[in-house]
């Protein structure tokens, strides 16, 4: 064996889409029991990479090399059968089959006979191995996220896998959960294994990677570089290929009128528990509120009772004095309250229907775009244009399909749609989630406009840095209630934090809280 | 072994050229033809006679494609019925229901009589092609309704309803308008029938025997009504997105309820004013079984249409071109077969437009300079 054997070389791949260079002449090497990190702003070709990687795709040229020997791999079988697996960011499970029958599943033994228990057990010796902690004979949909993804994890070792591919694993993850995969990622790179890890979180790369490859528009920027060495503004600079920066500017401005009052409001979530127990909160014109919070403590049903979305139990929502609560969401709207809603593909968007079908989603009813009866087609066309150049959208045309854009630019798409009408107020959740940083610093820019314009804006984000960048107010959720609203200018990330965990601030200011 | 080519299926990531969905959907009707010849050749048949019969009892004479077209005629409406449903992910398999509904509800102007008998021919007409319209739509109501207000299943709702329509008609035309004991109503009189080619025989020698009904001209219209209201109108956006995604729908503001009503009742609207065209244009009273299942018929037509209107017209002439062949020939069970395979090679072709199948040659592995 060779000083420093490499797990995986790729040299030279070119992959060539119609009309689109995906990949060009990209070299990327794995060494054994390491974690390289691949970056790359949205649609840079890191997902493409990896697709030939794991036998999605052919190269168009180039060579895949596996511990030295060149492959060439017709399926995701034959990538399988050399040793890589693939975690996808969006889980591949059955939701009503237990753990190990996931495990199981497409594999040639068992053949007929399950014998589960065998097979249970099997899971759990190699669950010991690597310390990935599932009950293996829990079906799916009782898991969580994260230990969804320790299943992934483990169906890959099981089939063999030394090389393993992270897609994005840490977007949907909670906090206390990224922190334990990060633990994961390094038992098994311990143990011999190599992990390609892909993430726009620039912090978690610099945390747990080893080495680094950046793309850019298809093409290597960085290649292999040790992360020893490099910072933050540095990756994100190779990636975006300009310098970002990190705060990006607000300035100081007085607040207007009331625009949202929201009162004593109480709702269920999905599951008809109590989500909201009686949240209070005010937003002036010019203004952003931030809400922060652990997912789940509320913000969701929060951010669909003041646009219509959800009912209500008790309580009371009013934009300008105009009460929205119990209303359907057509009054929100036309009240002036803009939603980018958490869920970009389920909610914010239709997937194939065209860019200009979806930026008029809210304007076909008036003029110039709604004319009668009808849609005047030009004018749709004209308008879609114009918001797909103020606001960079890249696509080929606004004939694009939306499902067709990447994440960055289908939340420029739902942006460019729900701030154009001048809102009164915008209720943004998460509107930044799973966005590389150029597109993070635009879509923020976006909304420190709408405030210098005056708009109120309740922004909902799990990003504490982000909020702190952005807000001029900051109020913590938890279990459904406000536990306490600080200036964001002075607020402290241990006194959010205590209220993120359920203690209110009267009770941090009094003196009853446990020091952190 | 190694072959000198290789097939490679990737998922496609361009855009579908226009022209790709009608080649394939023409191709494949020449797959299946080739295929079912193959077949009639293995039963013995010489397949390019029977091609020729079919082409001569269809096609051959203006006779022949005015029969074709009687029978595309109700297909086209009821094609048209399904397409628009099936635009919003409405899946509405009760046009035959809805058939019948319009089909009693036309004859409800003679038979009660809703005008008086003694009316101008358009005055009875227009009542007609109004009421077949209402019997649909109610018809389409129900379902839609009780998908709206309560969330049924309106696959099992629409599909039950066709055979309580059934038995509706049924009941009236063995009890109570049957004439002389048998299970259909007396003929209607000539007010209500639609004009046909063959009432100009006198001034036209070429129009004798030639039963082509004014109720093609109704389908023609209603394509054009249909392509309009889904590609031109409000409406027609509000229903591709609410098909699209119902959550981004509700989100945008729309009244999804209202919306699944009104889609149903246009549906069904449509498919009532191909059970009053039948009524009216051809069998010229109200009889058991005027739909040899034009309702279901009419859902493979949309869906062989890719819910395309003008598309729809040329599939229900196919479709009408394989009922009359299917009389003309034995066994019948040919066409039918021939039906079959258009339908499993126009839905198998779909992995042309969502694929992009490339022919490669084998080339060794090579060192990229």
């Amino acid at each position: 064996m060779p000083e420093a054997p490499y797990a995986v070389q790729m040299e030279n791949i070119v992959i060539r889409f119609p009309g689109v260079l995906a990949n060009d002449r990209v070299n990327f090497t794995l060494k054994q029991g390491e974690i390289h990190a691949l970056l790359g702003e949205n649609g840079a070709g890191k997902s493409t990479l990896m697709s030939a990687l794991s036998g999605l795709y052919k190269p168009t040229s180039g060579v895949i090399r596996v511990g030295g020997k060149p492959v060439s791999f017709n399926s995701p079988k034959d990538a399988i059968a050399a040793g890589i697996g693939m975690v996808h960011q969006h889980f591949m499970l059955v939701p009503t089959q237990t753990v190990t029958e996931n495990i199981l599943l497409g594999l040639d033994t068992p053949r007929f006979w399950m014998n589960l228990p065998e097979y249970d057990r099997k899971v759990v010796a190699l669950q010991d191995q690597y310390g990935l902690r599932v009950d293996p004979t829990a079906q799916i949909w009782q898991l969580a996220v994260g230990e969804q993804q320790r299943v992934e994890i483990l169906k890959t070792l099981y089939r063999g896998a030394n090389v393993l591919i992270f897609d994005e694993p840490t977007a949907v993850l909670a906090p206390a959960e990224i922190a334990e995969f990060i633990q994961t990622m390094r038992s098994l790179v311990a143990q011999g294994k190599s992990i390609i890890f892909i993430s726009h979180k620039l912090h978690e790369v610099e945390e747990v990677a080893d080495r680094i490859t950046v793309l850019r528009k298809g093409k290597v920027t960085a290649e292999g570089l040790p992360m020893a060495g490099l910072n933050r503004a540095k990756l994100a600079q190779l990636m975006v290929g300009r310098d970002v920066i990190f705060a990006v500017k607000k300035k100081a401005q007085e607040s207007g009128n009331v625009i949202l009052e929201v009162k004593n409001l109480q709702a269920s979530n999905n599951k008809g528990a109590p989500a909201l127990r009686g949240v209070n909160l005010t937003i002036r014109a010019g203004e952003i509120l931030g809400i922060a919070g652990v997912a789940g403590n509320g913000q969701s049903e929060l951010a669909e009772c003041i646009t219509g979305l959800r009912e209500c139990e008790s309580g009371s929502v009013q934009v300008d004095g105009q009460e929205l609560a119990n209303q359907p969401p057509i009054t929100a709207i036309q009240s002036g309250v803009s939603h980018i809603p958490e869920d970009r593909n389920h909610v914010g968007s239709a997937p194939n229907l065209t860019i200009t079908d979806n930026v008029i989603m809210k304007h076909y009813r008036a003029a110039p775009i709604g004319n009668g009866a009808t849609i005047d087609s030009a004018q749709a066309a004209i308008y879609a244009q114009n918001l797909k150049k103020t606001y960079d959208i890249l696509a080929p045309s606004v004939r694009t399909q939306a499902r067709k854009l990447s994440g960055g630019n289908l939340q420029k798409v739902i942006l460019s749609r729900e701030i154009t009408a001048n809102p009164r107020l915008i209720v943004a959740v998460q509107p930044t989630r799973g966005l590389d940083v150029g597109a993070v610093e635009a879509i923020q820019e976006h909304l420190l406009d709408q405030r210098t314009q005056g708009a109120a804006i309740l922004l909902i984000s799990e990003e504490l840095e982000e909020l702190l960048t952005l807000s001029d107010r900051i109020a913590v959720l938890f279990d459904g209630r406000v536990m306490g609203v600080v200036e964001g200018a002075t607020a402290s990330v241990e006194e959010i934090g205590m209220m993120m965990m359920g203690t209110e601030l009267t009770a941090q200011k009094s003196g009853n809280a446990v020091s952190l | 072994m190694r072959l000198p080519f290789t097939l490679y299926i990737e998922k496609r990531t361009d855009e579908v050229p226009g022209w790709l969905p009608a080649a394939t959907s023409v191709g494949s009707v020449i797959a299946a033809l080739i295929v079912s010849g193959v077949v009639l050749a293995l039963i013995g048949a010489n397949p390019f006679i029977v091609y020729q019969f079919f082409y001569k009892a269809t096609f051959g004479s203006w006779a022949a494609f005015s029969d074709t077209i009687v029978k595309a005629t109700p297909l086209i409406m009821v094609g048209l019925a399904c397409a628009v449903a099936f635009k919003m992910k409405l899946w509405n398999i009760g046009a035959e229901g809805q058939f019948y509904l319009g089909a009693f509800f036309a004859s409800l102007v003679v038979l009660v009589p809703i005008v008086p008998p003694d009316s101008p021919k358009w005055l009875v007409l227009t009542a007609m092609v109004v009421m077949g319209m209402i019997g649909g739509a109610i018809w389409g109501f129900i379902p839609g309704y009780l998908k709206a207000k309560f969330d049924v299943n309106e696959i099992i709702s629409t599909l039950m309803l066709n055979y309580v329509a059934i038995l509706w008609n049924n009941f009236w035309i063995f009890d109570r308008w049957s004439d002389a004991g048998f299970q259909m109503t007396p003929t209607f009189d000539k007010t209500a029938w639609l004009p046909r080619l063959s009432d100009y025989a006198r001034q036209y020698k070429a129009f004798s025997g030639i039963t082509l009904h004014l109720g093609v001209i109704f389908g023609l219209v209603a394509a054009i009504v249909v392509w309009w209201v889904l590609s031109r109108s409000r409406w027609g956006y509000e229903i591709r997105l609410i098909g699209d995604n119902p959550n981004a729908a509700r989100y945008a503001g729309l009244n999804i309820a209202r919306n699944i009503v009104l889609v149903m009742m246009f549906s069904g609207a449509l498919a009532g004013l191909a059970g009053m065209a039948e009524v009216s244009g051809v069998v010229h009273r109200l009889q058991e079984r005027i739909s040899p299942g034009y309702g279901f018929t009419g859902i493979i037509v949309a869906w062989l249409a890719k819910l395309n209107p003008f598309a729809v017209i040329l599939v229900s002439i196919l479709f009408g071109a394989l009922i009359v062949a299917g009389r003309e020939v034995q066994p019948s069970g040919i066409s039918q077969m021939i039906q079959g395979f258009v339908l499993f090679a126009v839905i198998s072709s779909d992995v042309l437009l969502r694929y992009n199948v490339r022919l490669i040659r084998t080339a060794p592995v090579e060192e990229a300079a």
